[in-house]
């Protein structure tokens, strides 16, 4: 399989007057052509930031201090913002997290699908229409539906025409951020089924971030969990959610609720994640930590390979299954 | 007179919900009466003193106006709902209501909405009090105000009493929120949906402080979610509900372990679950709920139930305890 | 509040605006000691001093009647300010009384209102205020009432429509599920958050209260007891200063409410920008700001500040 994206040792900053601060530090992940990597955290652990340099799309105040971002080998950090955008389009798609309501509500939902091809491709609109149709179906719209507007679509048929939209122009990779925040249960079971389907028939290298561990369980392939805008641990889904290496992301699983075993109790992280431009010297998760040692404190742990194709960034690691 | 026999602390009976709709012009060429979404069909449970109650259902199933017509909050256009043996719609008498505001009080869904930006902890969470007129100083006001963050979480109250909600994280937040509700020293809480706005680890956090509250000061919950997995965890019951109606209620074991409904058990089929041996069969249904303005003819789930037969078109089941399981709406119960 | 202040006064519009403001109220405040005559008091003329043009002890020159034009330009200072402020208090009070019913409670009641404001909006302000004094008769009060009384419906308006988003934020719920009482709602809930809205606005109506006053006084309506840059252009067109081409009668009332009206304007237009609600986005990126970027979806109806940026903005 081909690695559709790599990331190298990226590092970014916020530049501002009043808070300068460290956002992501030294994150490497790959996504090979056709599976899916979460990246997963809690709010401000970095996922954001992240996925905004992917597209270049950082704020102003974002720089990125260091790293590649590799896509077929050409550094996307080294492109011009015109062969960028040529790039965010046709081989890279997104899907924003609320985004779906930002739909025009004035034009009709196929016309605004086909609108992205006439632009980018300059397709004819006939063309393009009929395209359009063809998307609507991969994401289980029915085509007539084109004739309607957004206020007449819920908000998961909605979410699906974010996704129709960026798959407009065969893109190879495709990001999803928070694809099921604020979408019922039922509805995103549905949207997790094509964002699988799309992966596995089209081919797709997915990116998906998110907080909820249950989505990265369901649909993906990898994951990378992250924590104070460090990478905790990274690796498979079946191998670190049978035996993670970090106590944060066991924490995490601790703290996922499991039907099957009503009778557990739900454990909860004490503290606080660490706020971005007041880090702590050693490790970051270490205030919260059961595990650590006079060590987490002064000395960050840098990331290793712990076990095949599983890193960890632990001074100790947790040994042993996670069954509960 | 009835001290031996305890009163369930709310007691909702048939009760529903119609809005008005306004037809258009259309419509009112054809001097056609106009129709109704029927947001509550019917509803009917018990809350008991001291019990979690969770009432699970997507958006459009109605279980929010359940909670605003509990809260009096909403009138509805039929049936009664009764808190501490007093039927909430008949309190036309200022002094009933301003009981009911006292002793009911409600947690929301999104902590970043759910407090004034420009008021302080304290002017948020003293607010109650000043609304009851219940203190008569300002030092006894200040020391309520402290209990009731304490009871809620927040270590040292001193440090948070002047700070504004934008200075606090979620779970800070919907703990201000929480302590908000404390104050009053209700008898009933309402929670819409308190954590789905916060961080996976917060979770479990204030859902923990929750049930400590219920186990300490026996204060009965209403937990309105979508989120089947976490009512699984923190109710004692659970009650599903499915566009306007209760389609299945019981002990929450007996609901997750042994579902009747077909739609229950979708639900519980879409859980995601994190243990990768036990990825079991999904029911992924497909459409949404349908428009709460032309309910299905029989039974309201038949367009999307996989267990659907023709039969299900025609009847309209009702709440029903079959086989000495929980009651549950659905014609094929028994085969199940 | 403080950090509002803070970058009001980051803006080179606020800054000019007000220091311009400031010139004026020092006129208007200490007018009598700064003014080197007493245009009210008599005086004797000789006829060489009427229309008599600047010199070094007349700064300005001389009107027809041989008063000094600079100690009047100053001395109208506190007319205009005191219309102008009087009025836009009294519209403040009326447009967010009635935005604040109209807006909360809605139905029939809030209906009336907005059509009231919708037919004071079209009927024209000049001809019914010229009306109203005509009967009402030439007064301060009467001004500053007529005036007050037509231009509240701006804010009215904006006051209604900040109140029926706010109606729908949680902690309104929240207040109303304690049993908060709807006064208590309004006052403490919903106001506060208007306010800094409410006050912007009432900077420009400040302005605008100036110019109608001007207006009125210039057609020969304003108080004939007190001197204002409204009437002083009266007497300077009705007396022939146009013919006799004394243009230091005609220019410095008009400079006058050039200058007053336009620091209003550059202090209400900064208030404004400083205080207006921005609607919520994620602490990194703005969703609409993204899509814009990568799907051609054509922005909404936006004010043009929130247009998307240029592409090389972003690194």
């Amino acid at each position: 399989m081909t690695i559709a994206l790599e990331v190298r040792h990226l590092s970014i900053d916020y530049v501002s007057k009043r808070q300068p601060l460290k956002a992501v530090e030294d994150v490497s992940f790959e996504v090979k052509q056709g599976r899916s990597l979460a990246l997963v955290g809690e709010s401000g652990c970095g996922k954001t930031t992240t996925m905004l340099a992917l597209m270049r799309l950082l704020p102003r105040e974002g720089r990125i201090v260091s790293g590649q971002i590799l896509c077929n080998g050409v550094d996307l950090l080294q492109l011009s913002e015109n062969q960028m955008r040529q790039y965010r389009w046709q081989r890279i798609g997104i899907v924003f997290q609320g985004a779906m309501n930002a739909l025009n509500p004035v034009q009709k939902v196929g016309h605004q699908i086909a609108e992205a091809m006439v632009r980018h491709e300059q397709r004819s609109w006939k063309d393009a229409s009929q395209r359009a149709g063809e998307l609507m179906e991969i994401v289980g719209i029915q085509p007539e539906r084109a004739q309607q507007y957004p206020h007449q679509f819920s908000g998961g048929m909605r979410q699906r025409v974010m996704i129709a939209m960026a798959l407009a122009c065969k893109p190879d990779i495709l990001i999803a951020d928070e694809p099921t925040t604020a979408l019922d249960v039922m509805v995103q079971a549905q949207i997790l089924e094509i964002l699988q389907s799309l992966q596995k028939e089209l081919g797709l290298a997915v990116i998906i971030v998110t907080h909820d561990l249950g989505v990265v369980a369901e649909v993906c392939d990898e994951v990378l969990v992250m924590y104070g805008g460090k990478t905790a641990e990274y690796g498979t889904v079946a191998d670190v959610f049978s035996h993670p290496l970090h106590p944060y992301t066991r924490r995490l699983l601790q703290a996922f609720p499991d039907i099957d075993n009503l009778n557990s109790t739900l454990a909860s992280i004490p503290g606080h994640p660490p706020a971005l431009h007041d880090l702590p010297q050693g490790c970051r998760f270490e205030p919260r930590c059961a595990r650590k040692s006079a060590l987490c404190n002064t000395v960050s742990p840098s990331i290793s390979e712990l076990r095949a194709d599983h890193f960890a960034a632990c001074h100790h690691p947790e040994e042993g299954n996670y069954a509960n | 007179m009835q001290i031996d026999t305890p009163s369930p602390v709310l007691e909702v009976s048939n009760v529903r919900k119609l809005y008005p709709i306004s037809g258009g012009l259309r419509q009112f060429l054809r001097q056609q009466g106009s129709s109704f979404v029927h947001a509550l069909d019917g509803i009917s449970f018990r809350l008991e003193r001291g019990e979690i109650l969770g009432v699970v259902g997507e958006s459009g199933s109605g279980k929010s106006t359940t909670a605003l017509s509990v809260l009096g909050l909403i009138n509805p256009t039929e049936g009664h709902i009764m808190f501490d043996g007093q039927d909430v719609n008949q309190m036309v008498r200022s002094r009933d209501r301003m009981k009911l505001r006292r002793q009911v009080q409600m947690i929301f869904q999104d902590p970043y909405e759910a407090l004034n930006p420009r008021q302080t902890v304290y002017e948020i969470v003293a607010e109650p009090l000043e609304v009851h007129h219940i203190v008569r100083t300002k030092e006894e006001k200040t020391e309520r105000v402290k209990i009731a963050l304490l009871q809620a979480g927040l270590k040292p109250p001193e440090n948070y009493l002047k700070r504004y909600p934008g200075e606090l994280s979620g779970g800070q937040r919907q703990r201000v929120v929480i302590a908000g509700a404390l104050v009053l020293q209700p008898k009933l809480l309402v929670a819409d949906e308190p954590v789905s706005m916060l961080d996976v680890s917060i979770r479990a956090e204030i859902l923990n402080l929750l049930r400590q509250l219920r186990d300490e000061h026996g204060i009965s919950i209403l937990y309105i979610t979508h989120d089947l997995a976490t009512a699984g965890f923190f109710t004692d019951r659970i009650a599903v509900m499915y566009l306007g109606r209760i389609v299945e209620i019981g002990k929450t074991s007996e609901v997750l372990k042994d579902p009747i409904h077909p739609y229950t058990r979708a639900l519980i089929s879409v859980i995601p679950t994190t243990k990768q041996d036990r990825k079991q069969k999904r029911v992924i249904l497909q459409g949404e709920i349908p428009n709460p303005v032309d309910i299905p003819s029989g039974c309201r789930f038949h367009p999307r139930c996989p267990a659907a037969i023709d039969q299900c078109r025609d009847v309209d089941p009702q709440l029903d305890v079959k086989n000495g399981r929980h009651p549950v709406a659905c014609i094929r119960a028994d085969e199940t | 509040m403080i950090t509002a202040l803070k970058e009001f006064l980051t803006r080179p519009a606020a800054i000019i605006g007000t220091f311009m403001l400031g010139i004026v109220l020092v006129a208007a405040i200490f007018g009598p000691s700064l003014a080197p005559f007493d245009p009210y008091a008599r005086i004797r003329v000789d006829p060489s001093d009427l229309f008599a043009p600047p010199d070094n002890v007349h700064l300005l020159g001389r009107d027809d009647a041989g008063k000094d034009i600079w100690s009047q330009l100053i001395y109208g200072a506190r007319v205009s300010l005191v219309v102008g402020f009087a009025a836009s208090l009294v519209s403040m009070g009326i447009g967010t009384t009635v935005g604040l019913v109209a807006g909360y409670y809605g139905g029939r009641v809030g209906n009336l209102l907005m059509r009231l404001v919708d037919f004071l909006m079209v009927v024209p302000d000049l001809p019914l205020m010229l009306v109203i004094i005509a009967v009402w008769g030439r007064g301060l009060f009467n001004i500053i009432l007529v005036i007050g009384l037509l231009g509240w419906t701006y804010t009215a308006r904006l006051v209604r429509s900040q109140t029926l988003s706010i109606k729908e934020r949680q902690y309104i719920l929240r207040a109303r599920s304690i049993g908060a009482s709807n006064q208590r709602i309004i006052l403490r809930h919903i106001l506060p958050q208007v306010l800094p809205l409410i006050v912007a606005q009432s900077v420009l109506d400040i302005s605008a209260s100036i110019l109608a006053e001007s207006s009125l006084s210039f057609l020969g309506l304003g108080d004939p007891n007190l001197i204002s840059w409204g009437s002083m252009l009266n007497f300077a067109m009705d007396r022939g200063a146009v013919s006799r081409q004394a243009w230091w009668f005609l220019l410095p009332p008009g400079f006058a409410i050039l200058w007053v009206t336009l620091s209003l304007i550059l202090i209400g237009n900064s208030l404004e920008e400083t205080v207006n609600p921005r609607t919520r986005s994620h602490h990194l990126f703005d969703a609409r700001r993204m899509v814009s970027l990568i799907l051609p979806v054509p922005q909404p109806a936006q004010p043009p500040s929130s247009a998307p940026q240029p592409i090389q903005d972003i690194k």
